[in-house]
């Protein structure tokens, strides 16, 4: 049996919640004032998980580099990967916001978006 | 074979190569930074002094006033930036007082403007200054300018006449023989008649390539400075404490031709020719001295700090002369304060008073030693500025917004002779990032011009010195 | 000369969120004046999520945000005139700017919204000794290379200051190969977001070294090291401290200031602690008809309240443009004990809406109870915990407050924990 204190980042109370842990079963969660700390905590605990953002090469477009962000979260421990994966990804502009960029982003179900339009130069 | 090889880019040697270009002479300027004005003349206080300071019967006094006088027509003949602020010379308490007499003996004797001032009179133009000030001895026909503006100016007209220009040249070795000189370099070797060591910091360590037992001594003296945002107006006058021989001129409170404010130097003698670091100890230093002169400082309008060095020597006054045991090697060395007011003098004195002993000086046909002032927005009236954008619409697109300087104005600098190819050579010639946000803003913009008009790429873009790369890599 | 009802100076986020408020109350004929290429200011270099949670209930990077205003501004036929500089505003309400297009132009505005957004301090402004090479960056001038202009500056990197903008960037670095040292903090708590320290630093191993300092530049050419040195309870550095990091970049993000230059030379009277006019509970200046908000106001947290903020100077501008706006007495509005300021910092007699306070607090508090008072009386008193200079403070005086007040208003902050 392990415990340790996280700091909920929902919002700015920064609620310190401690959860203990058998393995991987989560025995206890306390010290979080409202659902979304013991929710938060619990997935931190279990697998960490991001919404990842960066830019890819786009031809042609008003700028060199078009922002792009996942569709939803990813595991944190899958951020090498999935930079790895984005960076070989090239598009030409047009591009309208929300486009997608990739699909599937390495096998996580989840999509790689445009995070804006771009218009041809 | 060169005649002239002018070894130092600074105000000293741009100067110079500018008044040779007029003659049929074969003439190079090399200098081992990557930009004109590089050196001391690119970071002090920015002054034309009119010549009270130096001792009687020096080079000194007599290059400095003479100098001084050449200014005016220089800056109207290069089109660069002059403001006539005048000079408060501020006494606290008699003993100090006794000293300004001696200043306004020598001014009186060399036909130098003065005026006195109690310090309340002083103090009902300039509302800084300290409550301890007395009494004020006024310069009111003391200068600023922009010395590396000057420099630029002169090197492209030299060149426009048709002197060599080679930056990123390190001089390593000098050879004499018979009858002229092998300067070894870096880039290459360059054969000339006749050297001018106008190396500034570097002057003994390049007279020594010539010269075992040199007759002085440089050792590099460390100014550090303070710039205020032009947002606040400290100073009308130029504000000095009362000269002493063991601090200089002191710690200064300078309004510069652009409305900024100057505070500083200090004077720390340093070891190392390249170091142009800041101190804490220095800036310490600067702000418990300034306090004897001046009050209110503010402080929080701090956008910049710098540190300049001085060519310090053991000789007290400047060497201009050639060597005794190496004819053909001029030095124009020890040249510090007050050798910006002095350039233009030293220059005529090195021409009058040594080459022309040796080299036939016949004027060339179709010279120009005048420079059109380059256009810059910012001096413009509403009117000019919208026909001037007609014309260029680049000029109506800002790219610092601290200083409004616009794209027109970049390009122009870029390709004039002599042109800017770095970012701090365009912030040099033409001002952005010089303001308040410090280039935050403008930098990136400016990169990118600079990749556009110079044809590389934005990674191969430097701050300053070639190797001063900006961007690692492309990212995509 | 041409004339406008409303000129809003900035096309970011604060300019299209009053653009938009205009449009939608009825005044029509309106400019929005932006610098850049494009509109959307400095949210199209914050590509990084966590904008729009108050605003649109989602989690948006700053290009989405600022599109979604950009669309509604496009739908509404908001003008927008780019590549523009503003040269002058003067207090008469004529506007100078500056484009390749029409050369230099004078307009003439019956109300004008400051949205101009605020800079970086550099490194001029926090004194760091040393020497000055290539290498050293604003957070936001690094930002801007990478995410729009597509470089890396630097795979070495140390992070002065804890600013959102410095910890948002250790994470983008460090995602694109970079490696970051760390992250130095001259106070003793951090000035970022808790979130931003969890998911940008902690979550890839990032120290961040509280009551630290950089305390001198190495490398004459290029930046190649870096001194770090502790602080004591004074901010100077403690001999014997020093760190050394072998660098080729250093990011600050050591503060932002808001772009005030318009405004002084416009009289305006300006708030020494925000850096921003002071304005009223309309947001506007001292200058009749001259409004501000965003961070040209002073330095938001969240973007959302930029938006928010900037809907409610375009309000008062509507007031001011329909003539509801009465000449009465205004009580000032103060930053009492553990309050850096308040925002806004005038409160009309005659103000018949809600005033929402922005306030920002002076440093940590775990218990803070905050009082709002009105000479001796106290208006309104709550319990909070966790507050923190970082995060911006909300405060309603409510029309039935504004009614009853009895003079100029106080806000404070006192920790009343028992200090464990």
């Amino acid at each position: 049996m392990e415990s340790k204190e996280l700091i909920c980042v929902n919002c700015p109370m920064g609620c310190r919640v401690k959860v203990t842990m058998e393995g991987q079963n989560i025995l206890e969660i306390t010290g979080n004032q409202c659902p979304r700390g013991k929710a938060y905590a619990e997935q931190e605990s279990i697998c960490p998980m991001r919404i990842l953002t960066t830019t890819v090469t786009v031809n042609h477009g008003v700028h060199r580099v078009l922002p792009v962000i996942t569709s939803a979260e990813i595991p944190l421990e899958k951020m090498e990967e999935a930079m790895k994966a984005i960076r070989e990804v090239t598009v030409d502009a047009p591009v309208k916001v929300n486009d997608v960029i990739v699909k599937d982003l390495i096998g996580t179900g989840v999509d790689v978006i445009a995070s804006r339009s771009m218009n041809r130069a | 074979m060169y005649d002239i090889v002018i070894i130092g880019a600074g105000i000293t040697g741009t100067m110079l190569a500018r008044d040779l270009s007029r003659y049929r002479l074969h003439v190079a300027l090399i200098d081992k930074e990557n930009d004109i004005a590089d050196g001391a003349t690119m970071a002090n206080s920015a002054i034309v002094h009119v010549g009270y300071d130096p001792e009687d019967d020096t080079l000194k006094a007599l290059l400095n006033v003479e100098g001084a006088r050449m200014y005016e027509k220089i800056c109207e003949d290069l089109g660069c930036h002059r403001k006539v602020t005048g000079a408060y010379v501020a006494a606290c308490g008699e003993v100090e007082e006794k000293h300004l007499d001696i200043l306004a003996d020598r001014a009186e004797r060399r036909g130098i403007t003065y005026e006195w001032l109690s310090g309340d009179e002083a103090r009902k133009e300039e509302e800084n200054l300290s409550e301890q000030v007395t009494k004020v001895l006024s310069f009111p026909t003391t200068a600023v300018i922009y010395p590396w503006e000057v420099a630029i100016a002169c090197a492209e007209v030299a060149v426009t006449n048709g002197v060599e220009i080679y930056l990123n040249t390190c001089c390593e070795r000098i050879t004499k023989e018979e009858d002229h000189f092998v300067i070894h370099t870096n880039n290459g070797d360059y054969e000339t008649r006749y050297v001018i060591n106008a190396s500034g910091v570097g002057a003994e360590k390049v007279y020594r390539m010539v010269c075992d037992t040199p007759e002085f001594k440089i050792t590099p003296r460390r100014g550090e400075y303070f710039v205020l945002d032009h947002q606040v107006h400290y100073v009308n006058h130029i504000i000095f404490p009362v000269p002493s021989a063991e601090k200089g001129k002191g710690v200064l409170a300078v309004p510069t031709v652009f409305g900024n404010t100057l505070l500083g130097p200090n004077s720390d003698y340093v070891d190392d020719p390249e170091d142009t670091g800041t101190s804490f100890e220095g800036l310490d230093y600067v702000r418990a001295n300034l306090t004897k002169t001046m009050k209110n400082v503010p402080y929080r309008y701090v956008i910049r700090n710098f540190a300049g060095l001085r060519p310090s020597s053991s000789c007290p006054d400047f060497i201009i002369e050639e060597a005794k045991t190496v004819p053909g090697f001029i030095n124009a060395a020890s040249i510090e304060s007050p050798g910006l007011a002095s350039a233009p003098a030293v220059s005529q004195y090195i021409i009058q008073n040594i080459l022309k002993k040796h080299l036939e000086l016949t004027e060339k046909e179709n010279v120009c030693l005048t420079r059109e002032k380059p256009l810059a927005m910012a001096d413009l009236t509403p009117e000019e500025k919208a026909e001037a954008i007609r014309k260029n619409p680049l000029y109506g697109k800002i790219i610092c917004r601290c200083e409004q300087i616009s794209e027109g104005e970049i390009l122009d600098c870029i390709h004039r002779p002599c042109g800017a190819h770095t970012v701090k050579g365009v912030k040099k010639r033409v001002r952005p990032g010089m303001g308040r946000c410090q280039g935050g803003f403008c930098e990136p913009r400016v990169l990118n011009i600079l990749a556009r008009e110079l044809n590389i790429s934005p990674t191969e873009v430097v701050l300053d010195a070639k190797n001063a790369k900006i961007l690692e890599s492309e990212n995509r | 000369m041409k004339k406008y009802q409303a000129v809003i100076i900035g096309g970011g986020s604060a300019g299209l969120s009053a653009a938009v408020t205009l449009k939608n109350q009825g005044i029509e004929n309106i400019l929005v004046i932006e610098k850049d290429g494009e509109p959307g200011g400095i949210l199209q270099q914050c590509i990084h999520n966590g904008f729009g949670l108050q605003t649109f209930k989602e989690q948006l990077s700053g290009p989405s945000y600022a599109e979604r205003y950009i669309e509604q501004a496009e739908d509404l036929h908001v003008d927008i005139l780019c590549n523009t500089m503003v040269i002058k505003l003067n207090p008469d309400k004529t506007i100078e700017y500056v484009n390749a297009e029409e050369g230099y132009v004078t307009i003439l505005a019956d109300a004008v919204i400051l949205a101009v957004g605020c800079y970086e301090r550099s490194r001029g402004a926090v004194e760091i000794p040393g020497e000055r090479p290539a290498g050293i960056y604003t957070a936001g001038q690094a930002q801007r290379y990478l995410n729009i202009d597509g470089y890396m500056v630097g795979k070495k990197v140390f992070i002065l200051g804890s600013g959102d903008i410095g910890l948002i960037m250790a994470r983008r670095m460090t995602l694109e190969g970079a490696k970051v040292y760390g992250v130095a903090e001259l106070m003793p708590y951090s000035n970022g977001l808790p979130r931003n320290i969890k998911q940008c630093l902690e979550d890839f191993d990032i120290p961040l070294y509280l009551s630290h300092t950089v305390t001198k530049i190495f490398g004459h050419d290029r930046l190649e090291r870096i001194e770090v040195s502790q602080v004591d309870e004074h901010l100077k550095p403690v001999p014997g401290s020093q760190m050394y990091f072998d660098v080729d970049t250093l990011l600050l993000s050591v503060g932002l200031i808001p772009e005030n230059h318009l405004a002084d030379e416009a009289g305006i009277l300006m708030n020494p602690r925000t850096k921003g006019p002071i304005v009223d509970d309309n947001y506007m200046t001292s200058v009749p008809g001259i409004f501000a908000c965003g961070n040209g106001l002073h330095v938001h947290d969240l973007v959302d309240f930029v938006s928010m903020e900037a809907a409610r100077s375009a309000a008062g501008a509507v007031r001011y443009l329909n003539n509801t706006l009465k000449e009465d007495h205004k009580y000032e509005v103060f930053a009492g004990d553990g309050v850096n300021y308040v925002v806004p910092g005038l409160v009309s007699a005659s103000c018949d809406h809600n005033v929402e306070f922005f306030f920002r607090v002076r440093q940590n508090f775990e218990q803070a109870e905050i009082v709002m008072k009105s000479g001796d009386k106290v208006l309104r008193k709550l319990k909070k915990r966790k507050l923190m200079p970082s995060v911006m403070e909300q405060m309603v005086l409510t029309t039935k407050m504004i009614q009853e007040l009895e003079g100029d208003i106080t806000i404070t902050v006192t920790e009343v924990s028992d200090g464990k």
